[in-house]
């Protein structure tokens, strides 16, 4: 794996929801690397750890990165303070992305909330393979639907209240209407009740799935341990990975749900 | 230029810093971003006899200036390490510090004694861990344990034994004194404060252990204490650690008497972080025509 650590300009800025926002960061070797799935590892001014932050876009033409999150404590507060001219402390390109899959017909892209971000670099690589499933709890917090169809992908959007949106509920009825339809594969980004559903219904239908999960990190390389996520090897015995090295992506069958 | 090197218990260091144990797995990760060669030595993550799974996750939560870790140790065990990790350590031309630990005295010197016949420079006996044989409580909180477990492994080990004394202590000079008495070679100090913080909406702690040790910046000044209180009770030698994170930092924990300093969190901050502080020390004593920095070991003028 090869990541560096620097100070990149941001060259554009964008709020794109209530608390929400969209960074695009020129750092030409950083997104030489990329890879969908892999993550940014920031520090926000004034603070001792770094926030890890998944990669929503990866354009090699203009050497940039996008990058979207939500305000959720005093660091992404403090990120959401930057802008454009303003450098980004970041160590990246970080963790193991997803796999991508060249023969893959159609697959599915379920993202939840903020983790809907982390499925555009795949909507990108799949384009109208891709039918991309984003769940919000009401419609305040919707974005980048419009990304998805400008990548050619479908889009569904559901909300848990019913608020906007074709679906009302959540992403897991949408799922399991495309796998009965025939599914390749299924990508999954969100909270952990989100992911624990898409596991179980991809599981059960025998559904290759690939999830990206969080943690909180210490290094984000790899070395302090502390971002450990409770996985089974191949013999079923318990162990612990690290989100920022073997992960964030895992696949399905690997987590201890 | 100054000279930057320092030699303890009779190993060279071609400069005092060096990575705290834990923060730096074997070093592979962090040579992405520059050769281990530059640094005076590495502390390796904490090994038992076994290999230990560590603590459900989470095991990091961030303070004001600091954080908190409960990891629990969780590494490969000892012959892993002998076989996987230490060869590779070994060929990147600085010191190597193995640190090590256990649950019993007897853990601690079986892993000493496969030490024994490698090449490694340096034991450093992390005595925080919990004795489960004295109902968990750590070896460093007593000086009857400390003094045993420190004895046992003397028993098995000819290499330098270094002890890493708990600050979570009453008085942590009569502990230094008890691992003196029992062998010590020197010591190191300190690890990490016992330290909670909760949640407030959801009323959980953050860490999933309850409760972790505390690192980073804020530790700095009890970190500069206790070396300087450890530094005027023992004769041996003292490595200091806790909250550097610049050059000038880690002059003054030498100034308090540490004749090398460890760089914990601050490697998570800035992965660079050791490298600049050996820079930033390089600058200080030139500006200061200091010729080398083993002469500002100890040299605090207390009032
Ligand atoms: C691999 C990965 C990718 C992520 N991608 C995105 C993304 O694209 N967009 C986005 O908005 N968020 C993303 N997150 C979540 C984001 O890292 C947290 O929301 C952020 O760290 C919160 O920081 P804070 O200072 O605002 O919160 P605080 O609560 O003040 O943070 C305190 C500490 O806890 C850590 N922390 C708190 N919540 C989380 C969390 N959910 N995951 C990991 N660490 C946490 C912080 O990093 C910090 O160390 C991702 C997390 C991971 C692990
Ligand atoms: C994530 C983490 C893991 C650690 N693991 C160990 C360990 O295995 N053994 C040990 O002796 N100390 C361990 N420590 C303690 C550090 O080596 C050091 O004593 C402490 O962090 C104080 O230094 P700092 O303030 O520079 O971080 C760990 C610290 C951190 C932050
Ligand atoms: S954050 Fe350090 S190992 Fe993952």
């Amino acid at each position: 794996m090869k990541y560096m650590q620097g100070s990149y300009p941001i060259v554009e800025k964008q709020a794109i929801a209530a608390d929400t926002f969209s960074f695009t960061v020129r750092c030409p070797e950083v997104a030489a690397l990329a890879k969908p799935g892999q993550f940014v590892h920031i520090l926000p001014k004034g603070y001792g750890l770094r926030r890890p932050i998944s990669i929503a876009g990866i354009d090699r033409a203009t050497g940039t990165l996008r990058i979207v999150f939500a305000i959720r404590g005093k660091g992404t507060e403090a990120l959401a303070q930057m802008n454009p001219g303003d450098d980004m402390d970041m160590i990246a390109p970080l963790g193991h992305g997803f796999t991508l899959l060249p023969e893959a017909q159609h697959v599915a892209l379920v993202g939840g909330g903020i983790g809907v971000p982390p499925m555009l670099p795949l909507a990108k690589y799949y384009g109208e393979r891709a039918t991309a499933i984003s769940g919000f709890r009401s419609f305040k917090q919707i974005i980048l639907q419009e990304d998805f169809d400008a990548l050619g992908a479908q889009a569904i959007c559901c909300t848990e209240d019913g608020s906007a949106g074709a679906v009302k509920g959540f992403v897991t009825a949408p799922l399991e209407q495309l796998i009965s339809e025939g599914l390749d594969a299924v990508y999954a980004c969100g909270p952990m009740p989100m992911l624990r559903a898409v596991a179980e219904v991809c599981l059960r239908t025998g559904t290759w799935c690939e999830v990206s999960l969080e943690e909180r990190m210490a290094c984000g390389v790899g070395a302090c341990l502390g971002c450990a996520c409770r996985t089974k090897d191949a013999n079923g015995e318990e162990q612990f990975l690290h989100v920022c090295k073997n992960g964030p992506v895992f696949k399905a069958e690997e987590v201890q749900w | 230029m100054a000279d930057l090197s320092v030699n303890i218990c009779g190993i060279d260091f071609k400069n005092p810093i060096i990575p705290a144990s834990g923060v730096f797995g074997y070093g592979h990760e962090y040579e992405e971003f520059y050769s281990l060669s530059k640094l005076g030595g590495i502390a390796t993550k904490g090994t038992t006899g076994k290999k230990r799974t560590g603590n459900i996750a989470p095991r990091i939560a961030e303070t004001p200036a600091g954080m908190l870790n409960s990891v629990g140790l969780q590494n490969p065990g000892i012959d892993a390490f002998i076989e996987k990790e230490l060869p590779y350590l070994l060929t990147k031309d600085t010191v190597i510090l193995a640190n090590i630990a256990g649950s019993t005295p007897e853990e601690c010197a079986e892993v000493a004694a496969k030490l024994e016949n490698t090449d490694v420079h340096m034991i450093e006996l992390n005595i925080s861990c919990p004795n489960v044989k004295q109902g968990g409580a750590a070896f460093g909180t007593s000086c009857v344990m400390a003094e045993q477990v420190t004895t046992a492994v003397r028993k098995a080990t000819t290499k330098p034994l270094v002890v890493k004394l708990s600050p979570n202590v009453t008085s942590i000079t009569d502990i230094a004194k008890a691992v003196e008495a029992a062998g010590a070679d020197a010591v190191s100090l300190i690890n990490t404060l016992l330290g909670m913080r909760i949640d407030i909406r959801t009323r959980r702690p953050v860490l999933h252990n309850n409760v972790g040790g505390l690192s980073g910046p804020a530790i700095l000044p009890v970190a500069v204490r206790m070396i300087w209180q450890v530094a005027n009770a023992v004769n041996i030698p003292v490595i200091g650690m806790g909250g550097v994170s610049t050059g000038e930092d880690a002059i003054e924990l030498m100034m308090a008497g540490a004749c090398a300093v460890q760089v914990g969190m601050a490697c998570f901050t800035d992965p660079y972080a050791p490298v600049k502080i050996i820079d930033g020390m390089e600058r200080f004593l030139d500006e200061n025509n200091i010729a080398a920095a083993r002469d500002i070991i100890g040299t605090v003028k207390p009032w």
